[in-house]
């Protein structure tokens, strides 16, 4: 990205971080869990286009991986294991003019996504090539996180998977059913 | 750009930080902590354009406790509802003496 950003860099960025706030708002608002965790996705998804606006190609494509493919449904499986989500709430279809301004805006966010796939008006979709470091050369965009991952931050990368360990085994004890072993 | 990030980190962190003191359903305060995270997950790719890419494989670190910490939370959560049949935290109250 250069460092000065273009007008329409900078408008796309204001449009992300306005649907990211106004997704949070209305996800604390909701009295429905499952609606709540649904705009808490849409919040996720806003941040990971902001992400890759900065030239972390990686960090968005394991926002969207991670948190809004793995954490939120299991957050929404336990809402609906819990049945705390109210039928009348989950069936959220609106009325003919809901479904017309979510096909307007469907329609806006397929035509900004083939002008983006002309990426000479976008440059940041290019691959990252870390203008941060000046000469440092380019390593696209999952080297830049591998390299130091792998060397400098080892040790924590190996503690990581000791804490997910323990999380696993935690869940399992805690979730078990009493019965089973007393 | 990285101002307007930082600043959209605060306003979502301040969001997530309502949620929680507001909220008394125990699995939407768990969101609202996600939220957090998420935020400052935010600043950490904002700042990683100023001062160099060990922001993100912080963000990657971020990732990995908040997983872990759903896995447990939520682990947690269902327990909860198992004693009482509810996950409603006024009605959670065996610590008030």
């Amino acid at each position: 990205m250069p460092s000065s950003p273009g007008l329409f860099y900078q408008v796309q960025f204001y449009i992300f971080g306005l649907f990211a706030i106004a997704s949070a708002l209305a996800f604390v608002t909701r009295k429905s869990p499952v609606s709540a965790a649904l705009w808490l996705v849409s919040v996720m998804f806003n941040l990971s286009a902001l992400y890759v606006m900065m030239g972390a190609h990686f960090v968005g494509a394991i926002q969207v991986l991670v948190y809004a493919g793995a954490i939120m449904v299991v957050f929404l499986f336990v809402v609906m294991l819990l049945n705390l989500g109210h039928p009348s709430e989950l069936s959220d279809i609106r009325g003919k003019w809901g479904r017309l301004a979510a096909g307007g805006i469907g329609l806006a966010m397929l035509a900004q996504v083939m002008v983006l796939a002309r990426s000479r008006f976008f440059p940041a979709l290019q691959p990252a090539t870390n203008p941060v470091f000046g000469g440092a050369p380019d390593r696209g965009a999952i080297g830049t996180i591998a390299q130091p991952l792998f060397t400098e931050h080892l040790l924590a990368f190996e503690l990581t998977s000791i804490l997910l360990l323990a999380a696993i085994v935690g869940a399992v004890a805690v979730g078990k059913r009493r019965a089973a072993s007393t | 750009m990285i101002p307007e990030a930082l600043a959209l980190s605060a306003v979502l962190f301040t969001i997530g930080t309502v949620g929680v003191l507001t909220r008394r359903n125990a699995i939407v305060i768990f969101m609202c902590v996600e939220l957090m995270l998420n935020a400052v997950n935010l600043s950490f790719v904002a700042l990683s354009r100023l001062y160099g890419t060990t922001g993100q494989v912080f963000v990657v670190f971020v990732m990995t406790v908040a997983a872990a910490e759903a896995a447990v939370g939520l682990a947690i959560i269902i327990a909860i509802f198992r004693h009482g049949q509810s996950v409603n935290l006024k009605n959670i109250n065996l610590l008030k003496g």
